[in-house]
């Protein structure tokens, strides 16, 4: 599995020897070792990642406006993110007196564990995965679903009717999109023949590159990819289909009645789903830890950069790629309206994702 | 308390041409619920408030409260003397100040009857039509805001900015100018001011366009303002509309056309409405449409003045035509012009001993506009209320005065 170990280049060898060798770590005969490892990426990974999609998405769109962005808090504004951090742990907690204060508190909660309870199954490399389950994928798309009910109780419980119109919005957009995005990822597994995160990382490797990639190995993978790429905007909230949170007209919907920690916890919820949904797409199409760089004749490019390591940072800067591209699409494009919205998940995208499952299951018999 | 329409009757709704059919909870008749939208709400730009009542995401009906931004305008100007009365015009419409001093001093020397340098009749022209641009930049960029999409609102200001700087250069202030004074002008232009806003028109064309491609081809941003709001043009009259919000309905209306004041009947513009090609008439696409074809109108004026404007004379001084001390004969008088946001009329009355006027009345564009409010938003949904709200595009200190 592991190509570098075959082809010793001085680099790739020094990181990855060296995470092999953690894995290898027994105490007491429990693999102490690939603990660590799995570790690392849900704790450090997710955790710096937010922090800096955060301050990325804050410099990205100061860019695209001619502004300069966070500037003060270290160089190029760098800490903002964290002074931001220290700043929402040290406001006061407030709770409205007519808030219904069980659901108030649970809500962001249930929020913030239903969006990074999908990281466990997502590969950083291949020994970086939290737990390899059999029906990875199922489990990803299904414990998202979770975040409904944490949006629900926020706005039910914050005693607001914008927060109230915020959650109603908020539920019928990630249900209603979770079919199209379903459906999309469907088409996926069925190139797969798998649900296991893991084995669709393994299936795309190759020495060929990114040509092993789902979405170059089918000639109609791009429509579940666009699909799931749009429904995936809607599920995490995302402009243009910000309507849950539309600032404009409902002041910020379910947060509305939020300030501290609790703000902080929603906003975290929401960048980690936007990672989340980046590293699926990069799992299910585009290869997730398998590099895209194809072998050119004596420069193996694609054994160079393999491994463990070189994984979890492949499936990072795809993430990041997708990220960037959901910040460039906010930063760029006006609000649907409600029932707009709704046409675009019931009328075009389920119809065209149910249109690519029929497809890919042809090309996948027949081909 | 007027009877409500049945459930049915208001949750279709059809724009006058059929498109844009939308059918909401077609049988389903629900509890109504009060909605207070404002006065601190991010979109109702200053401090209106707005009572909705709502059927689910429906605004039954939408009443607007006034009066936050309160000053006492009218009041305060029975109490200084003319001239004293300018800085306060400022203040009313505070993003269009050069446009409010220009009306308020036309109506003074309409009471005066007095001469005008031609120089200063051209500066004021020249001030008051790079105001509108930039009121209309702010005017665009807030309704993009409302929309959902941030860039092209900084995109605005950006170009805003440039405006202010020219006009600070001009009159010291960057927004409340007290530049336009009856009889004159504070200042005259400095040197090279000229060539400064060439300049300014080189690098804004561009940049209009720039707006033109992010914002109004944008197909979600015409899915969300073509067919939202519809006011036919007899309704728009009979409601005393005027400005953008008229000419977007399709009536050629604009005041430096049809009672002209200074020296626009020497300039070669074009009174802009929508031809129904690119919105549907009277919609708030329409609305949005004639305020970015007025900047470019504003931006060909700006350039025929600079062409046609008289060089300064050795010595000129723009408050030569000053009057020492203003004390009009008495009598009544009404003077307007053309404001970014439609017609500012302010009606004077002296009694011929004082030199405050006895009474100094405001006719507010936006005030007149806004009266439509209630017969617009009915039926509409919440996200379209927004949008109404910014095509009427008000300013709450002209509004309350």
């Amino acid at each position: 599995m592991m190509l570098s170990n075959y082809f010793p280049i001085p680099m790739s060898m020094s990181l990855n020897s060296w995470s092999d060798a953690l894995s290898q770590w027994y105490l007491f005969g429990l693999p102490l070792g690939l603990v660590v490892i799995a570790a690392i990426p849900l704790v450090f990974i997710a955790l710096y990642a937010l922090t800096y999609g955060v301050y990325g998405e804050r410099k990205i769109s100061a860019f695209m406006q001619d502004r300069l962005g966070p500037m003060e808090v270290g160089k190029w504004g760098i800490l903002q993110t964290l002074a931001d951090i220290l700043k929402l742990l040290q406001k006061e907690d407030i709770v409205n007196t007519n808030a219904d204060k069980f659901l108030f508190v649970v809500g962001p909660g249930i929020l913030f564990v239903g969006s990074f309870m999908a990281f466990a199954v997502l590969p950083f490399g291949p020994a970086f995965i939290g737990a390899d389950l059999n029906v990875g994928l199922f489990y990803a798309i299904g414990i998202v679903a979770l975040e409904v009910v944490g949006i629900l109780a926020a706005g039910w419980g914050s005693n607001n009717k914008w927060a109230l119109y915020g959650a109603i919005r908020s539920v019928a957009q990630i249900v209603s999109y979770e079919i199209p995005a379903a459906i999309a990822i469907l088409c996926g597994a069925m190139m797969a023949g798998t649900l296991s995160m893991q084995q669709f990382n393994i299936l795309q490797q190759g020495e060929y590159g990114f040509l092993h990639f789902f979405l170059f190995q089918n000639p109609i993978a791009w429509l579940p990819f666009i699909i799931y790429f749009i429904a995936s905007l809607a599920e995490t909230n995302r402009a243009p289909f910000d309507i849950p949170e539309a600032e404009s007209e409902l002041v910020a919907g379910y947060f509305t009645e939020y300030s501290g920690m609790k703000f902080a916890v929603i906003f975290l919820a929401e960048y980690g789903s936007m990672f989340m949904v980046s590293a699926i797409i990069s799992v299910v199409f585009l290869g997730g830890w398998n590099s895209p760089l194809p072998n050119i004749g004596s420069f193996a490019l694609n054994d160079w950069t393999t491994g463990p390591v070189w994984g979890a940072a492949w499936i990072i800067l795809k993430g990041f790629f997708f990220i960037f591209l959901q910040m460039w699409l906010r930063w760029t494009l006006p609000r649907l309206r409600v029932d707009q919205l709704m046409y675009v998940c019931w009328k075009v995208l389920t119809p065209f994702a149910f249109v690519a499952f029929v497809l890919t299951a042809v090309w996948e018999i027949y081909m | 308390m007027q009877e409500l329409p049945k459930a049915e009757h208001r949750s279709v709704r059809v724009t006058p041409n059929g498109k844009n059919r939308v059918v909401i909870e077609k049988d389903l008749s629900s509890e109504e619920m009060i909605l207070n939208m404002g006065p601190q709400h991010p979109s109702t730009h200053g401090v209106l408030r707005l009572e909705c009542k709502t059927d689910g995401e429906v605004v039954v009906e939408a009443e607007p409260y006034l009066g936050y931004l309160h000053r006492c305008f009218e009041k305060h100007a029975e109490m200084v003397d003319y001239p004293g009365i300018v800085p306060f015009v400022d203040r009313m419409d505070y993003l269009a100040a050069m446009n409010s001093e220009f009306a308020y001093c036309i109506a003074v020397e309409k009471l005066l009857d007095i001469e005008i340098p031609r120089r200063v009749e051209f500066l004021r022209v020249i001030v008051s039509e790079l105001n509108r641009i930039a009121s209309h930049l702010v005017a665009i960029g807030t309704y993009a805001i409302d929309l959902g999409a941030f860039t092209p609102f900084l995109f605005c200001f950006r170009d805003r900015e440039h405006i202010m700087s020219l006009l600070e250069w001009a009159s010291g202030a960057r927004m409340l100018y007290n530049y336009i004074w009856i009889g004159g002008a504070s200042y005259d232009f400095p040197k090279g001011m000229q060539k400064r806003i060439d300049e300014f028109i080189t690098y804004f064309r561009p940049k209009a366009l720039e707006l033109q491609r992010l914002l109004t081809e944008n197909e979600i941003f015409v899915k969300r303002t073509r067919g939202i709001g519809m006011m036919p043009a007899d309704v728009a009259v009979n409601y005393g509309w005027s400005g953008p919000m008229l000419r977007g309905s399709g009536v050629e209306w604009d005041l430096r056309r049809n009672d002209p004041y200074s020296i626009y009947p020497e300039l070669d513009f074009k009174v802009c409405v929508p031809d129904g090609r690119h919105s549907d008439i009277g919609d708030s696409l329409s609305r949005h449409l004639v305020r970015a074809y007025e900047m470019e109108e504003s931006l060909s004026i700006i350039e025929q003045c600079l062409d046609k404007m008289p060089a300064a004379e050795e010595g000129f001084n723009p408050r030569a035509a000053i009057p020492k001390r203003i004390r009009p004969k008495a009598g009544e008088v009404y003077g307007r012009a053309e404001n970014p946001r439609g017609e500012l009329g302010f009606y004077i009355v002296s009694d011929g001993k004082s030199t405050k006027p006895v009474r100094c009345k405001a006719r507010s564009s936006c005030f007149v506009n806004l009266s439509a409010m209630k017969e617009m938003s009915m039926g509409q949904l919440i996200p379209d209320l927004v949008a109404i709200i910014g095509s009427i595009d008000i300013v709450l200190g002209e509004v309350d005065r």
